[in-house]
């Protein structure tokens, strides 16, 4: 073939978070690994300073640091019986591009999810019974295990909040409760790496509120650190200063998490690793006998047309959507097909459930330019199964967080209280105090897969390779709609008592879903793990059950959605993957689980 | 050679990578030994605006004009939009990769009232620049026809009513231009530069972000996050400097 490079170890697709962390433990352990991202080199010092950071046009507005849909997209439709439509603008997703990925331009909120969450089918039978699974079965969910536990993650959880200097405040320390944590975690081995960030006036005001109302608040786990730190791979970073620039910003300060602060530094100085940037990833080539692959297909930034980079192991570590979209066009496995039930790749998407609730306290000052990307006090009484469902209609619930994540002026000109008009002089006084004086509970909850929602290859619609794009078939499912009403009352009632004058709600799960409308960029599933290959792309070591010298680790390993956000559990992914790929695929390469 | 063979190959793997010399310009081994800074991540340069280059047609920018300030008017709580500058604001934007609609996907078919189905919202294979100009034309045709006037010439409670009969729908213009979605497109790029940092040309001596107290372009509040609840009175500042 055209343009064939030499033969590696292991080649990773997409750099970001999962790549990055994968390309560390595979080149600790010896092997020699290529990384193929589509986007630029992107460091600290050369894109994200602290002069270039605090600009909101460039940055969120106009998302320079995001794939443009120009470069890729989706379509998507609600329903199978429709034709999909493109997302022709900026949507909900923010597909990571460039070196860091989507790891350089993320809030930073780092959870662990629940037990419960691992286990949503056994816990709901043991605690429910098995008549309430097989309905809810019925009524088309897919609820399985992801073949994986908690306590299975646990070390590597600790692993990955040790390399990116994790903040917080432990809940649960080795299953003895702890004053101020999150009495509702999983069982952690020791404390967070940095202490958990500042109060701001709002979350104090919340913390006051829900204690009071007997609920369990606490500061949430932050990607934003509480003090300077030197993680294991010996990478120093500084503490986090407050100024409101995360979430679609790169961090200048090396106090945000990122593949920048956290990894690279070591990782591209091994002689066993390298990374082709402006490369595009086409597919992986399937060996003869169609069990293996060899390689992967790229079309090059060097003007050189379409290359092959051979390999033993083939990692996707792309987004999500990237991830199942590369397994299509590779054509490993079979995709789903909602009529018959059969096939898996495209399988089990699913999304998080939101709602905000917005009050305005007249005469406040919130100084919501004083924030982080992972700046809040959260309660989570009401998420997950920490609460009793046998008497509601619904499963899963929220985490509740009273978020103070940045005060960008353009994005919150429609902050407003009820009836002030969005524009003219009405709109200026009205702005001019809810900026001040509102301040947002944020609801993220849990969504479960169902049968008719999947991911496909669009039939119409092309990339500027002239390869397919992603198709997304979704709508809200009536259990999670059910779920997000129940917490959005409790979140009124909340902000009633925390004194608004005035509130206003977000909650689309009452409108059919459209990817321009919602709360949260958390695009999931489509590519999951689990024990069954029946109902599983991938083994629970994120291998394929049909390739088995491929892998990949995203938020498509997620046969259902935490209330939390993704990105600790895909860290803690990569690094379970990595280490099984180390210590024993290299040895005996072949399946790591039998079907 | 067998998989395994290939597998414990890495140490003739890393060094004839080392001596390969094949390296493009996209290969990366080792952090990049240039320093320089992304050109594109920089700011700048300042738009000091007066020059235009999108509006260039003298009743396309009244028209603008006269609806920029009606979306933001001059009142106790700060100048109107063009004395702000989000004219030369938008001009800029719209001579730039914004205007060309370079982050968008325009590829066909498009399928109009079926995408506006499925996506909640209007679906375009136009660049906002080419939809700015068809759709001054369009207000100003819209005026001449149901005012037999100028639209620059309105009063300002007849541009408002013009304006909320687009904002709720009701009201579409000539040559097949949707009201309501041209009126979103004109109230976000308003608010963009009213409240935008000034180097765009736009929320000029930092109008937008004294009328709601925002400090602008500042990195560091370490020093002000434990005092809540009050008013801190920091004075705004730009990325850059410009008066």
């Amino acid at each position: 073939m055209a343009n064939e490079r030499p033969k590696a170890d292991v080649v990773i697709v997409g750099l970001g978070w999962a790549g990055s962390v994968m390309a560390e433990e595979l080149t600790r352990a010896g092997l020699n690994v290529v990384a193929i991202e589509r986007g630029k080199w992107r460091d600290t010092s050369t894109d994200f300073p602290p002069a270039v950071d605090p600009d909101e046009l460039k940055w969120h507005t106009r998302r320079q640091m995001l794939a443009a849909p120009s470069r890729e997209t989706y379509t998507f439709r609600n329903r199978s019986s429709q034709t999909a439509a493109p997302t022709r603008e900026w949507s909900a997703f923010q597909f990571g591009e460039n070196v860091g990925g989507a790891g350089t331009h993320w809030a930073g909120m780092s959870w662990r999810f629940s037990p419960w969450d691992f286990e949503v089918a056994t816990r709901t039978e043991d605690r429910y019974g098995r008549a309430r699974l097989d309905a809810l079965r019925a009524e088309g969910l897919l609820l399985q295990d992801w073949g994986i536990t908690y306590d299975d993650l646990a070390e590597d959880y600790d692993r990955f909040e040790r390399i990116a200097g994790t903040s917080g405040i432990a809940g649960n320390l080795n299953g003895e409760i702890r004053p101020g944590g999150n009495p509702f975690e999983g069982p952690r081995s020791r404390d967070y790496p940095t202490p958990p960030l500042k109060d701001s006036y709002w979350m104090a005001r919340y913390r006051d509120t829900t204690t009071r109302m007997g609920y369990h608040p606490f500061t949430i786990p932050a990607g934003n650190l509480g003090q300077a730190y030197v993680n294991p791979l010996g990478v120093s970073m500084g503490p986090c200063t407050y100024c409101g620039f995360c979430d679609f910003h790169g961090c200048g300060n090396y106090s945000k998490s990122s593949p920048q602060a956290c990894i690279l530094p070591v990782l591209m100085r091994r002689p066993n690793f390298t990374v082709l940037t402006e490369t595009q990833a086409l597919n992986a080539v399937k060996s003869e006998d169609g069990k293996t692959v060899t390689g992967v297909r790229y079309v090059g930034s060097d003007g050189q047309g379409e290359g092959f980079q051979p390999a033993d192991i083939v990692i996707f570590t792309a987004y999500q959507m990237d991830n199942v979209r590369l397994m299509l066009l590779s054509r490993i496995g079979e995709q789903y097909d909602p009529s018959t039930m059969q096939g898996t790749i495209g399988r089990n998407y699913n999304y998080q459930t939101c709602s905000s609730v917005t009050g305005y306290f007249d005469g406040a000052k919130m100084n919501p330019f004083i924030s982080a990307g992972a700046m809040a006090v959260q309660i989570d009484d009401l998420n997950g199964d920490n609460f009793d469902h046998a008497d509601l209609d619904f499963i899963g619930g929220a985490g509740m967080m009273s978020v103070q994540t940045q005060g960008r002026p353009i994005a919150l000109a429609n902050t407003l209280r009820p009836g002030t008009s969005r524009w003219g002089s009405g709109w200026k006084e009205g702005f001019s105090k809810s900026y001040n004086e509102a301040a947002t509970l944020f609801n993220q909850g849990t969504s479960m897969s169902t049968r008719d929602a999947y991911l496909s290859l669009d039939p119409t619609y092309e990339d500027r390779f002239g390869q397919p794009l992603l198709r997304i078939t979704f709508d809200w499912n009536r259990n999670d709609k059910a779920m997000m009403r129940h917490i959005t009352d409790k979140a009124q009632a909340i902000m009633q008592e925390a004194g608004a004058d005035a509130m206003t709600t977000d909650l689309q799960t009452e409108n059919s879903w459209n990817p321009y409308t919602q709360l949260s960029s958390h695009t999931i599933g489509g590519l999951v793990m689990g024990a069954d290959p029946t109902t599983s792309a991938l083994n629970p070591y994120c291998q394929s059950w049909d390739c088995h010298n491929v892998f990949s680790v995203g938020a498509n390993c997620f046969p259902n959605n935490a209330g939390y956000n993704p990105t600790v559990t895909i860290g803690a992914l990569a690094i379970r993957a990595a280490k099984a790929i180390h210590s024993t695929y290299v040895n005996n390469p072949g399946p790591l689980v039998e079907a | 050679m067998n998989r395994r063979e290939a597998l414990f190959s890495i140490g003739a793997a890393a060094a004839g990578a080392g001596i390969a010399g094949r390296a493009s310009a996209a290969e990366l081994r080792g952090v990049p030994a240039a320093t320089a800074q992304t050109a594109d991540h920089m700011p700048g340069p300042i738009v000091r605006g007066g020059d235009f280059k999108v509006f260039t047609d003298q009743t396309d920018h009244a028209t603008l004009k006269a609806v920029f300030d009606r979306l933001i008017p001059s009142d106790d709580h700060g100048p109107s939009a063009s004395e702000a500058g989000v004219l030369d604001f938008l001009d800029a934007q719209l001579a730039g990769p914004y205007g060309d609609g370079a982050a968008y996907y325009l590829e066909g078919p498009l399928q109009p009232g079926h995408e506006e189905e499925v996506m909640g919202q209007k679906q375009f294979l136009e660049t906002p620049r080419q939809r700015y100009a068809k759709g001054l034309k369009a207000l100003e045709q819209y005026a001449q026809d149901n005012d037999g006037a100028s639209f620059a010439a309105l009063s300002p409670d007849r541009i408002d009513e013009i304006l909320t009969g687009m904002e709720a729908g009701r009201i579409d213009l000539p040559g097949g231009v949707f009201g309501q979605a041209f009126f979103e497109l004109m109230l976000q790029n308003a608010r963009e530069g009213y409240l935008s940092d000034p180097i765009y040309g736009g929320n000029r001596d930092f109008a937008g972000w004294t009328m709601i107290g925002f400090p602008g372009a500042r990195y560091d509040y370490r020093a002000y996050v434990d005092r809540h609840n009050e008013d801190l009175a920091l004075a705004p500042v730009s990325l850059i400097p410009s008066n």
